[in-house]
């Protein structure tokens, strides 16, 4: 197979979310092909420049967002694709110039004190990976200090928080507050989960409330646009 | 059969809920042959009285003081060897070969479609309200025009009818008034302004036995070299209680020797022409269905004929036709389970509103009746789509909705996908994304292409306003608009040519 056949064969298997050679792909009928992890490999060791591959990830998320709008993908095929390109990036992520994987930007996402949901923050978290964002997720039940600690190291450019309990929601105010007063005011904050809404958002001074995962990406390109 | 030859419309496979014990079916069974072999029927036709003197029935003359009459007594002898001749398979054809409908009355698999005959015709448009409190508030919502059937409401339908995803047949749905239109010239014009609109299996009465070899005439030149004719007929021969009218019952005679297709139904009224009790009900309807399709048998064994149950409630407090009852669905479970019994292929009704404009009323009468119906497994429910009024007026808008209903009950009722190789993926998929991811996205993919996935409500609103109105009518608007689907020029041509009586300006 020619590079750019390969790299064709790479943007089909984002695109049709078949993950490696295990997967059964997006009708079931994939399993035993080679998926994208094998393919980013092969590149790798044809020699493929990380910053082609790169480009192939966007290209092939593009897709996946027109057969999404048309409706003719639903959000577990978007996953499935961004799942794709989250694992690739772990694959050519060493071997790309310092900065240019966080070219997006960087997104620290936690599931706040408490709360133990965690699934919505894995979606977010998933296909904010795949669209490019370089993410940290800290998982759940996470004290306020912990967030401000990772902020301090990581440096994110977004930081998302979720809750799913009325009673674990009001833990975000505290860590809202906590980012202010630290002097994070470049930081935005994005907030999500089923009891917050934007009034609340509003309440606790958090810069957006995100609906659901397209919501959060759609807000997230209009931030980075007004920026 | 040739069942593996041919790709046929998929019908809705149920595992049928059924409603009285193989006990209780016996026992109505035992009472309808009772019926049948001691009291018989009344039968006003002295060519079908013939027919069953012929295969040996009691048959002798009466009066009732304005005609003559014949009472028929069926032995239960001879009403096995009329049943024994009964084809169990019966395939009804179409204009486009996919449509091609299959009836086992082994398989319980449903197919919906129109029924009744209506004289209303109502259109409708989408309007923008304000509140007269304040104009912030705004609605949009329907308003509704009536009009007399016509050949146009007719097309309409038809048209409609083809592009709806769960409309599986049409049974001609409208009671044409045109001026032009009479009793000679009404059954061609009927069929043929349907088959040029729809693809799908048409189906209707016959009002004059005249016009039966020109309407099977002009099927054939439709058919062409295809195996099935796209038509098939529906004769109601009983009057209820146990009479048999002279007129239908020697349409039945007509088509049997013609062994085209043929429903042979019966529709007594619960409370009024009928016992209100189901156990009453069902079994009188049999004794009737049964003897009408024993008059098919015995004028030509073989004839492929359709349990034809339409059996209805009256209301208390009018003594109409009242089909948002339960007892409406009991009547059509129980029926579908006697011609199971019989192995005929069923012939059901469902999905009436008993209200005269759409809403949610209608919503409600049309989802349960759908859902109760379809679950006992008969073969072939019409009245499916549009009905309004009992089943007095058509409403385009209404159908379009009544699709987006079957829609969700063929997702409820569908008979669960899991041999042995699913329990073991499922099995595998679980430990595997217990150990991993947590999330089972990646495997609703496959699942959703296997269709086993149901999809969501058709009109679903995307705001907080309700848009389910809004949306189905611009379905129906974009539905009317293409009319690509009809016959071609020089079948049209021909039909022209060679069938008498068809109105000019039709296309």
């Amino acid at each position: 197979m020619s590079k750019a056949e390969l790299l064709k064969s790479l943007e089909h298997a984002i695109v049709m979310g078949h993950l490696d050679a295990e997967d059964e792909g997006f009708d079931g009928t994939m399993e035993g092909t080679p998926g994208t992890v094998e393919l980013v490999e092969e590149a790798l060791e044809e020699g493929v420049e990380p910053q082609k591959i790169l480009e192939v990830f966007g290209k092939a998320m593009e897709r996946v967002g027109d057969l999404f709008e048309s409706g003719e993908y639903f959000l577990p095929d978007m996953l499935a694709s961004a799942e794709c390109v989250g694992e690739a990036m772990d694959i050519i992520e060493p071997k790309l110039e310092a900065g240019r994987s966080s070219e997006k930007g960087k997104f620290l996402i936690a599931t706040v004190e408490g709360d133990l949901h965690d699934i919505g923050k894995n979606i977010v978290a998933t296909m904010l990976k795949g669209a490019g964002y370089q993410v940290q997720d800290l998982g759940i039940d996470v004290p306020a200090d912990d967030i401000l600690k990772s902020i301090e190291e990581f440096k994110p450019d977004f930081v998302g928080l979720s809750a799913l309990l009325t009673t674990t929601m009001i833990e975000m105010e505290k860590v809202v507050k906590q980012i202010r007063e630290k002097g994070y005011s470049d930081i935005k904050v994005l907030i999500g989960g089923a009891p917050t809404s934007e009034e609340f958002a509003e309440k606790i001074g958090a810069d957006e409330y995100c609906r659901d995962v397209m919501d959060a990406l759609n807000k997230l390109e209009e931030m980075k646009a007004a920026s | 059969m040739e069942e593996q030859k041919f790709q046929y419309k998929k019908p809705l496979h149920v595992q049928p809920v059924e409603r009285f014990t193989q006990t209780q079916v016996k026992s109505i069974h035992e009472a309808s042959m009772k019926l049948l072999s001691e009291t018989g029927i009344q039968c006003a036709g002295e060519q079908a009285a013939g027919v069953y003197q012929s295969a040996g029935c009691t048959v002798s003359e009466t009066s009732d003081g304005k005609q003559k009459l014949w009472n028929i007594r069926i032995p239960e002898k001879l009403m096995e060897k009329a049943l024994s001749t009964v084809p169990s398979e019966v395939i009804l054809g179409a204009r486009d070969p996919q449509n091609t409908l299959y009836l086992n009355a082994k398989v319980p698999a449903v197919y919906f479609g129109t029924g009744s005959e209506t004289n209303i015709y109502l259109r409708s448009r989408i309007e923008q309200f304000v509140s007269t409190d304040s104009s912030k508030n705004t609605l949009q919502y329907p308003v509704f025009e009536e009009e007399p059937g016509s050949i146009k409401a007719l097309r309409e339908s038809a048209r409609l009818i083809d592009h709806l995803e769960h409309a599986d047949f049409f049974v001609r749905n409208i009671n044409i008034q045109d001026s032009e239109i009479n009793s000679t010239n009404k059954d061609v014009n009927v069929f043929f302004n349907a088959l040029l609109n729809t693809g799908k299996h048409v189906q209707g009465g016959i009002t004059n036995p005249d016009a039966l070899s020109d309407v099977i005439s002009l099927a054939k030149i439709i058919a062409g070299e295809q195996p099935y004719l796209p038509l098939s007929f529906i004769v109601c021969p009983i009057r209820s209680p146990l009479f048999m009218v002279s007129d239908s019952s020697e349409k039945v005679i007509a088509i049997a020797k013609e062994k085209v297709p043929m429903v042979i139904s019966s529709s007594p009224q619960g409370g009024v022409t009928a016992p209100i009790q189901e156990e009453g009900i069902v079994m009188q309807i049999n004794a009737e269905i049964l003897a009408g399709i024993a008059l098919a048998q015995f004028a030509n064994p073989g004839a492929p004929v359709l349990y034809g149950s339409v059996p209805v409630r009256a209301r208390l407090d009018t003594l109409q036709d009242c089909y948002g009852t339960a007892e409406f669905i009991h009547y059509a479970m129980g029926c579908a389970q006697m011609a199971r019994f019989y192995g005929i292929p069923c012939y059901s009704s469902s999905g009436v509103g008993d209200t005269k404009r759409p809403g949610m009323q209608a919503m409600m009468e049309k989802v349960y009746s759908y859902l109760g119906t379809a679950s006992a497994g008969p073969h072939y429910i019409h009245y499916s789509f549009g009905l309004l009024d009992g089943t007095n007026i058509f409403c385009p808008l209404q159908a379009v909705l009544d699709n987006a209903s079957i829609a969700l009950v063929k997702d409820i009722l569908r008979v669960p996908s899991c041999d042995q190789q699913h329990f073991d993926a499922a099995l595998q998929e679980i430990i595997k994304t217990a150990k991993g991811s947590g999330m089972f996205t990646r495997g609703v993919r496959k699942q959703f292409r296997r269709k086993v996935v149901s999809e969501t409500y058709e009109f679903v609103s995307e705001g907080e306003e309700d848009q389910v109105f809004v949306k189905a009518q611009a379905k129906l608007d974009a539905s009317l608009d293409d009319d690509s689907n009809t016959l071609p020029d020089d079948i049209v041509k021909q039909v022209y040519k060679e069938i008498p009586g068809l109105l000019k300006n039709i296309k």
